[in-house]
């Protein structure tokens, strides 16, 4: 039996006179591939940025690998081991490819500002190391070529993987995929299919996926949770879900009586 | 890295040259009394700049008040020589130490803002500082702090300028350097790289504040006068200037804008009046022609000049 990883406890997102996500229950297993649907507005990535760090959640609490982070602010979260892409890609875009993974690296950086400045022996060495883990990593996702150029000049799809390469450059135990698919056609989401599940393995982590093509998370989630403004009205193995009446009720609306 | 230290090296070596050049120059009476005053602004209107460049440039965070710190660091640094009796080296250190413990109390509070409102509180402090010193009889008032002894030589402010150029050049290419530009390009996705956001801004803006202080103190132990009229945000917004001119984020750009823009308020000394209508044509053209800085957010190189787009920018050699 796996041990939890993520524990999401009663957790409520309150704006105002909105209730974003209302007592949200969620967990996840060591090396599990989560999906997270819902319609547009269900509070899907409220629920993410609940989880790392963005907001603060009004109610109930999140656990994750025995530390509870709610409160904690976005930075602290990642430094735990949790890790995040975003449904409108966000990269450093006028940095150039490599440096967008060695920002990755910096919480891991051993020297200090007067090292750095002086440039000892210190410093070298650990900027070797980053450099040659960075350019490891983009190989690993078809990307070392383009090392040097400005991230803004790649096309969407390897944008996409940029991103993925740079959340797992954090050194995750946890990876959060906000819409990966976004924008793609049906063959570059297969090959993201693939992809997701050859991360999950390669680099031994767990999956939280948020995702609108039903292929995708059908495809490669163990377990779906689904939520429909703001409640979670579903959850369980994809053949569970796909049969659920409250599920088909809320993409295809309610039969007429 | 053997490269980078090469690289360094070389670039050391250079600015010796250049140094050896201009005191020869000085030495042998070619360049005279007015031009060396105009050398001396330069490398203190480039330690400005670059340190302005840190946090507008490479950080992102729109300050305006920098002349704030310049006052700070003036003012100190002629009390420790002036009130205090101490030596010119004490007064460097404290002047550039308190500029950045000011710089850090400010940045705290002010850096939570962006943009705009981050522009308003920075100029809004820098004329409060300016306020400040007017209303302290110690230091002098409205007439200014005076009878400071000239230590300011080329040498000393040579020699930091060059300091400073290392200093904000090797900070730039490191993990802390590096922070600083994952926060001007996308703040929330530098705070979900495990970034903290808020230390790397304060530090920042607190190591431009100092090298403010360091300039303040070469500033007022040149001229003899430490006088609030100095401070003004004009004072800032010249050296804002400076840094847009050459090109946010491009250090070779804010040296280049400092050396330019002293250059051309020395050749118009002649006409006042004419000064700041050049200032501002200059601009307006560049803008339109060029909004991103001569430089844009590139630094100058050989293969700049390979292209053939390079342009000739004093002492650049050493800004690498």
């Amino acid at each position: 039996m796996a041990e939890t990883l993520l524990q999401v406890n009663d957790v409520s997102m309150v704006f105002g006179g909105l209730r974003a996500v209302s007592n949200l229950n969620l967990e996840i297993k060591t090396g599990e591939l989560i999906g997270l649907i819902g319609p547009n507005g269900a509070g899907k990535t409220t629920a993410f940025n609940m989880i790392t760090g963005v907001y603060t959640p009004t109610e109930g609490d999140v656990i994750f690998d025995g530390t509870r982070t709610n409160g904690k602010k976005s930075y602290q979260v990642t430094q735990l081991g949790m890790a995040r892409t975003f449904q409108n890609i966000r990269l450093f875009s006028e940095l150039s490819v490599i440096d967008n993974v060695k920002i990755a690296y910096n919480m891991h950086v051993k020297y200090n500002l007067v090292e750095a400045v002086v440039r000892d022996g210190n410093y070298i060495n650990e900027e070797e190391a980053i450099t040659a883990k960075a350019l490891d990593l983009l190989k690993i996702f078809k990307l070392d070529d383009k090392a040097d150029e400005q991230a803004k000049n790649l096309p969407y799809g390897e944008q996409r993987r940029l991103e993925i390469a740079r959340a797992l450059a954090t050194a995750p135990k946890l990876l959060l995929l906000d819409e990966p698919a976004a924008g793609m056609n049906p063959q570059e989401t297969k090959e993201l299919m693939e992809m997701i599940r050859w991360i999950r393995d390669e680099f031994k982590l767990s999956i939280l996926l948020i995702e609108h093509d039903m292929g995708l998370v059908m495809g490669v989630c163990e377990r779906i949770y689904v939520l429909e403004y703001g409640f979670c009205i579903a959850q369980g193995v994809p053949d569970e879900i796909k049969n659920n009446k409250r599920v088909i009720e809320a993409y295809l609306g309610e039969e007429v009586s | 890295m053997n490269a980078i230290r090469k690289f360094d090296l070389k670039a050391l070596v250079a600015s010796v040259i250049l140094y050896s050049i201009l005191e020869g120059l000085i030495m042998a009476d070619i360049i005279g009394p007015f031009w060396e005053l105009n050398i001396i602004l330069i490398c203190i209107n480039v330690i400005l700049a670059t340190s302005l460049n840190l946090i507008n440039g490479y950080t992102g965070q729109f300050s305006i008040g920098h002349a704030g710190f310049l006052a700070v660091g003036a003012y100190t640094g002629a009390i420790i020589t002036v009130k205090l009796g101490l030596p010119f080296e004490l007064a460097l250190i404290v002047g550039t130490i308190s500029a950045g413990a000011l710089g850090f109390l400010i940045g705290l509070p002010t850096l939570r803002l962006n943009g705009d409102y981050l522009a308003i509180a920075t100029l809004g402090l820098g004329e409060i500082i300016r306020i400040c010193i007017l209303n302290i009889d110690y230091v002098g008032g409205a007439s200014g702090l005076m009878g400071i002894p000239r230590i300011t030589n080329l040498a000393w402010s040579f020699g930091l300028m060059i300091f400073v150029i290392f200093f904000i050049k090797n900070f730039k290419n490191s993990a802390h350097g590096r922070a600083c530009l994952a926060i001007r390009e996308n703040e929330i996705a530098a705070d979900t790289m495990g970034i903290d956001t808020t230390k790397y801004k304060v530090m920042a803006f607190t190591l431009g504040a100092a090298f403010a202080g360091t300039a303040g103190v070469l500033f007022s132990h040149y001229f003899y006068i430490a006088h609030p009229a100095s401070f003004t945000f004009m004072r800032s917004f010249d050296i804002l200037t400076m840094v847009v001119l050459g090109g946010l984020g491009s250090m070779t750009g804010a040296i280049t804008g400092a050396v330019l823009l002293t250059f051309i308020s020395a050749y118009l000394s002649d006409f006042p009046e004419w000064r700041m209508i050049i200032y501002s044509i200059t601009l307006i053209v560049l803008m339109l022609r060029r909004p991103q800085g001569l430089f844009g957010s590139q630094e100058l190189s050989l293969k700049m000049f390979k292209l053939g787009g390079g342009k000739d920018g004093g002492n650049t050699v050493t800004g690498k």
